[in-house]
């Protein structure tokens, strides 16, 4: 796979990170519809999909390098973003085994993994890597295998234990999240951490997704999209640093909601562990600027009709009340009322 | 996948050791303990889906072990396995499903087996000596078997037990003695389950730290015909084969995402006929009511269904 990485941008301080006019006709649009409504909209994790972002079992896209550094400094300044609790030392190893395999595959001009029995030898060159250690053997790496594998790896990602017929976060890298925190989900189970969300517990969406996962199957990923608002391309908008970045949500005017604020999608995918039966939750976050979405006709058009006619509590679960009628209001300019197709592809292949 | 049988052992007259590896030699995907694959075994006029657990430890790729004991009578496969499969030979294989692994956080794990129920533990042995768990295995078998499983059994001591004449296992005696964190693993033949499963819940031990081998899931069963209405066309569904494989194989294509009966996209109102629910999603009322169903998981309790399709 073709992948040019972008030099080091920010997300955060001057927020110098943009999408490139390919990086825009690649974003995974979640809304195949004009309204939007919770349900277990998971599938197959099959490498195709309505844009390229599907076309990896890992998808890393042009700011791989930025995103990387920003894990790396939100890391340095609280290290419990990731913690993996001590049973789960066995999922650990699969993950590592599991994104190097997977990476290597994908992006062999990237990565290169080199296996002479346990001695493994692992390449990234945009970080300038060059890595060996025996699987298997903890202090044979700089970080544990969890954290110097996620640490490599765009998106964040969960490890779930399967155990009393019932999924527990046992385990996480969690630096660019919309607003959760691993220290404190760590360790719940399924519905414990599920426990805010309005509306889906009444639906039954959490008994049926959680009976569903706790049948998937090794080598058969599945994943779903979810979405919320972000002010400015921040990933790591946390509990942790809401005095950071929740003073943004005020600065929203007509004038700058096109510049500023962001749709985030997360590509999240759900792969079972081989050696230890755990389940890896993959949360690949995205991030566009409305003024960039606005390009593709058909996503403007859309979003419109999805924030205009959303639900009062999801509206209110996703944080956007106070400036939600800012943002309708803009994107109703790129609205003419025409009926749009069903799908979230692009439907150009230009901007 | 493509597997190649690279060897066949006897381990007694009715007990043979299968050793696979990919066909086309490249790394087989890693199992975890306990897990199972599925064999497509060839039979006249039909293929047999039979699931054998792992005996090989779970970090070997290079080969894929079960051990299966010559069923009498035979549905087909394990028959087929003794009496026509050969060294060389290629069969379709499907990757590595556990529904039955190891409880990390158990302090200690008690194994009870009979009979070739021992073979999901032979995938156990190796991690949990190796993570240096605390465990008691007790193997219950023929007399005339001893032998065969003693030597499937190295380090017998005084973690693991042989039983191979009646009554020396005390079950009760056993799951009585047992400290307050130790979980249950039983597998073997079905009144052996029932009693050893019994016992423990006599005692009080609480479902969490109870494990069975168990193909709940499975979407097998009765074969059966379901009339396509709208369609107007009849389809055949075979015992190894969904609902939703029997449409998509008449050329059709019907509603479906999860393919696990946990998402509702695939649901068909049934005009006729009596649904076998299997699903997630319906509640007990509309699965008593059966005017709807899941293709992708349910079948029949009739020998017909008519679907609005």
């Amino acid at each position: 796979m073709d992948l040019i990485v972008k030099p080091a941008e920010t997300f955060r301080g001057a927020f110098t990170a943009r999408n490139s006019d390919a990086a825009i006709l690649r974003f995974p649009f979640p809304f195949n519809e004009d309204g939007y409504m919770y349900a277990v909209n998971i599938e197959p994790h099959v490498q195709s999909g309505p844009t390229a972002a599907y076309d990896a079992v890992f998808d890393l896209d042009e700011h791989y390098v930025g995103e990387c550094e920003d894990r790396a400094m939100v890391l340095e300044e609280d290290p419990l973003r990731c913690q993996v609790l001590p049973h789960m030392l066995d999922a650990e190893w699969d993950t590592l085994e599991l994104l190097m395999e997977n990476l290597a595959r994908d992006y062999p001009a990237l990565f290169t993994l080199t296996k002479n029995g346990d001695a493994w030898r692992w390449v990234n060159k945009p970080l300038g890597l060059d890595q060996s250690f025996i699987f298997g053997k903890t202090e044979t790496l700089p970080y544990p295998p969890f954290e110097y594998i996620t640490r490599q790896v765009q998106g964040d990602f969960t490890l779930q234990d399967h155990r009393d017929d019932n999924l527990f976060m046992d385990g996480g890298m969690v630096t660019s999240q919309a607003d959760w925190s691993l220290n404190f989900d760590l360790g719940m189970s399924f519905h414990e951490w599920h426990g805010p969300v309005p509306l889906a517990h009444e639906l039954g969406v959490f008994d049926r997704a959680l009976q569903y996962l706790l049948r998937l199957q090794n080598g058969k990923p599945v994943r779903r999209l979810n979405w919320t608002l972000t002010v400015n391309p921040r990933l790591d908008t946390s509990p942790e640093n809401y005095p950071v970045w929740g003073p943004d949500r005020l600065t929203i005017t007509p004038d700058n909601v096109g510049e500023k604020m962001c749709l985030r999608v997360e590509l999240q995918t759900l792969t079972r562990l081989p050696r230890s039966n755990a389940i890896l939750f993959g949360i690949r976050g995205y991030l566009i600027r409305l003024e960039e979405l606005v390009r593709v006709k058909k996503w403007a058009a859309r979003l419109h009709r999805v924030l205009r006619d959303l639900p009062l509590e999801l509206a209110d679960y996703k944080g956007m009340l106070r400036y939600r009628q800012t943002i309708v209001d803009y994107l109703a300019t790129f609205d003419d009322g025409a009926v749009l197709n069903s799908g979230t592809a692009p439907e150009q292949d230009r901007l | 996948m493509r597997a190649r049988i690279a060897a066949i052992e006897a381990l007694s007259p009715a007990i043979k050791r299968i050793t696979l590896a990919a066909a086309d030699g490249t790394p087989l995907p890693t199992a975890s303990a306990g897990a199972h694959i599925m064999l497509a075994i060839p039979g006249p006029g039909r293929v047999w889906k039979n699931a054998y657990s792992l005996v090989s430890p779970p970090d070997a790729r290079d080969r894929y072990q079960i051990i299966v004991r010559r069923v009498e009578p035979s549905r087909g496969g394990s028959a087929w396995l003794h009496d026509h499969a050969a060294a060389g030979q290629e069969i379709e294989l499907a990757p590595p499903i556990n529904l039955f692994p190891i409880a990390r956080r158990a302090a200690k794990h008690l194994l009870l087996s009979a009979g070739i129920g021992l073979t999901p533990f032979l995938s156990y042995l190796p991690v949990l000596r190796g993570a240096g768990q605390k465990f008691e295995l007790h193997h219950c078998c023929r007399h005339a078997e001893a032998a065969a499983f003693t030597a499937l059994l190295p380090g017998t001591g005084e973690a693991i037990t042989l039983h191979s004449s009646r009554n020396t296992l005390d079950v009760l005696h056993l799951l009585a003695r047992q400290r307050l964190d130790t979980h249950l693993y039983v597998c073997g033949p079905d009144p052996f389950m029932v009693a050893v499963l019994g016992a423990a819940r006599d005692l009080g031990w609480p479902e969490a730290k109870l494990h069975f081998e168990s193909f709940g899931g499975a979407t097998g069963g009765a074969p059966f015909t379901a009339h396509l209405k709208r369609s107007g066309i009849t389809v055949a569904v075979a015992a190894d084969q969904s609902l939703l494989e029997a449409i998509e194989a008449a050329g059709l294509q019907p509603p479906c995402l999860c393919r696990g009966g946990a998402c509702g996209e695939c649901a068909l109102p049934v005009l006729g006929g009596v649904p076998e629910h299997r699903d997630h999603v319906l509640s007990p009322a509309e699965h008593a009511a059966g005017d709807i169903m899941m293709t992708c998981v349910s079948r029949a309790k009739t020998p017909e269904l008519v679907l609005d399709f």
